[in-house]
């Protein structure tokens, strides 16, 4: 007779059978409840690795901060005067800046071997990536939220109100969840999760900066003014500036969900391509 | 045909008697210059643990990954249930169940996340989920590790939790990809149960080992394959038949007697005696291992002394070595691992 001893990690015979014959085989969630699904394993991986935060804690707070007091007064004679103008800039800037993870997260999970798993499941294909996207939600949001608090505790005022500040916020994360998808391409294609945040640093960094966040483009040669304006990153920062100062620019916002729109069709395609064809 | 889905229904085979659990022809899947797979054919049927036999590089990984489509083949087909692994994926992943080589799971999740997350996504409500996971983990004697992260757990646990977690809903296929490499002796009988289990309650099981004791053990019959071809196909029996039921392995204490004493062997035993490279070595492969202790005797009787001797099955190198003329491990690390 073979009863397994009777340890902690010993299998129970009987209980396998049952548990074996039991399960009936439920009805596929649909494509919405798949990605929330997989939104909350990231929001289950943040509670277990807080570390990961570390950046859309840490990067609103020394942004604002450093760029307040650095140039505040060289660029609109006072700290203040030039938060009111830099806020708006500073916020899109923090969170395009941690949209990378999703890329990286990806990249992580093939290289552990569960993504086998998910794309073994008979489940809608994107909603691995939408559903991380969705965590990211959170991330970004808590960026968004740390910028703002700091920027009223030293003296920003929006005009826009609150409704001004929402809707800013959310064009915000529309533009992020967007772009997001040109990482997981990335992320899909490069070797290591690290290479993912180096690639989009490098990228993001010069396009951040050049834009018009810090200073007005009118101030800078004419070259850079030019490619300035072409960045789509200076319609965010404009639209979301003139949200929180109170006046909707429907042309630059229509622009920009044409953009938005323009990024998923284009990357979200090669995103799935790359990961259904993944090695 | 239209192949009801219906799980319920599984067991009740008239929906498809005679559709095989895996056709696969000709598979082939490359790697740039490598060859990974050249031309697989295998036939499985519902209900059968099928192992699939080889050293590191052979293919194993790559079939697998192929039936199971996350892998698309260069040529050949290969149908589940009857359903194409290509044209109809998406049917096939609702039937089947993979336990990868490497863990399948969230290691930053624990045992239970990981459960109710799978769950979840094969569409069981909350509720539902919670319940389907404690009653696995129960199973599975995981009850004590559910609530920690599954990166603190050993090597065993976490390859019970990657098995629970494709057992969610017991799938009508499952592939076991070298479940028990790497596992303590105690850990690979667990798993070596629950596979027994899983057989026993209707489901199809195709795993890949390197252990030929795991396959004879295990195996309602068993595909030996090597360099991306099936070499040798049928049940462990005739595996066994076809490289000897047993490998005499005897040592002597003189080099000199290595001569006379082949001549004696070979003799009493009606088989051809090898020498290895150790030079008081010899080794035969036995049909009737009866007439071992006779040869034993004929040995000490010419005045050879023995100073080692054994009885036991054929390893896989000398099942290689029998069917191919050349030992398993030879130039065969080649591309399989997935994380290159």
């Amino acid at each position: 007779m073979t009863t397994p001893a009777n340890t902690s990690h010993a299998i129970a015979e009987d209980a396998l059978r049952s548990a074996l014959s039991s399960s009936k085989r439920p009805r596929r969630p649909n494509a919405l409840s798949a990605s929330l699904t997989f939104g909350w394993r990231a929001m289950l991986k943040i509670k277990h690795v807080p570390e990961q935060l570390f950046d859309a804690v840490g990067n609103p707070i020394i942004f604002t901060l450093l760029f307040t007091y650095l140039l505040g007064g060289a660029i609109a004679g006072s700290p203040g005067a030039y938060l009111q103008f830099l806020l708006p800039g500073i916020l899109v800037q923090t969170v395009l800046l941690i949209t990378s993870y999703t890329g990286y997260n990806l990249n992580t999970d093939i290289s552990k071997g569960v993504a086998d798993r998910f794309r073994s499941l008979p489940v809608w294909r994107p909603s691995v990536i939408v559903g991380a996207l969705f965590g990211d939600a959170a991330r970004y949001t808590l960026a968004s939220v740390i910028v703002l608090l700091l920027g009223l505790v030293l003296g920003f005022r929006p005009e826009g109100g609150v409704v001004g500040v929402l809707l800013s916020v959310a064009l915000i994360l529309v533009f992020a969840f967007s772009l997001s998808w040109i990482w997981t391409a990335l992320g899909l294609v490069l070797r290591t999760p690290n290479s993912v945040l180096w690639v989009s640093t490098l990228i993001m960094f010069p396009l951040t900066f050049a834009s018009n966040i810090f200073v007005d483009p009118k101030t800078m040669p004419g070259w850079l003014e030019t490619a300035v304006i072409f960045n789509p990153i200076t319609h965010l920062v404009t639209a979301v500036r003139g949200m929180m100062s109170g006046t909707v620019l429907m042309g630059q916002i229509g622009w920009l969900l044409a953009a938005c729109a323009g990024l998923v069709v284009v990357f979200a395609p090669i995103t799935m391509y790359l990961y259904r064809n993944k090695k | 045909m239209e192949v009801d889905r219906d799980m319920s229904t599984r067991r009740s085979s008239t929906a498809r008697r005679g559709t095989p659990a895996i056709d696969a022809e000709g598979l082939v899947r490359k790697f740039g210059d490598n060859v990974a797979v050249a031309g697989v054919d295998l036939e499985i049927s519902p209900g059968e643990i099928y192992g699939v036999l080889g050293p590191n590089g052979a293919g194993k990984t790559t079939t697998i990954r192929i039936l199971a489509t996350l892998l698309r083949p260069d040529s050949g087909t290969a149908r589940v249930f009857g359903h194409d692994v290509v044209s109809e994926a998406d049917a096939v992943r609702g039937r089947v169940s993979l336990t990868g080589q490497f863990a399948s799971v969230d290691e930053d999740l624990t045992g239970f996340e990981n459960l109710v997350l799978i769950a979840r996504l094969l569409g069981h409500s909350r509720k539902e989920a919670k319940r389907r996971a404690d009653e696995l983990l129960e199973a599975f004697g995981l009850s004590d590790a559910a609530g920690r992260q599954v990166k603190t757990y050993s090597g065993g646990m976490r390859r019970k939790l990657d098995i629970a977690t494709s057992i969610v809903v017991t799938p009508d296929l499952i592939f076991l990809d070298e479940p028990t490499t790497g596992l303590d002796p105690r850990s690979r009988n667990q798993v070596w149960d629950i596979i027994r289990a899983l057989a026993s309650e209707g489901t199809t099981v195709l795993l890949t080992t390197q252990y030929l004791d795991e396959a004879d053990q295990l195996a309602d019959r068993i595909a030996v394959i090597d360099n991306g071809k099936v070499i040798a196909e049928g049940t462990p029996g005739e595996l066994k038949n076809s490289v000897g039921s047993g490998v005499l392995r005897v040592r002597l204490r003189e080099l000199e007697a290595r001569p006379e004493a082949e001549r004696v062997l070979s003799q009493t035993l009606g088989v051809a005696v090898e020498t290895p490279s150790d030079p008081v070595a010899l080794l035969a492969r036995v049909s009737e291992p009866e007439r071992v202790s006779q040869a034993l005797a004929e040995l000490s009787r010419a005045g050879i002394t023995v100073t080692d001797f054994a009885l036991g099955q054929p390893t896989l190198d000398e099942v290689f070595l029998a069917l191919t003329g050349h030992p398993a491990e030879e130039g065969t690390y080649m591309i399989e691992e997935k994380t290159a």
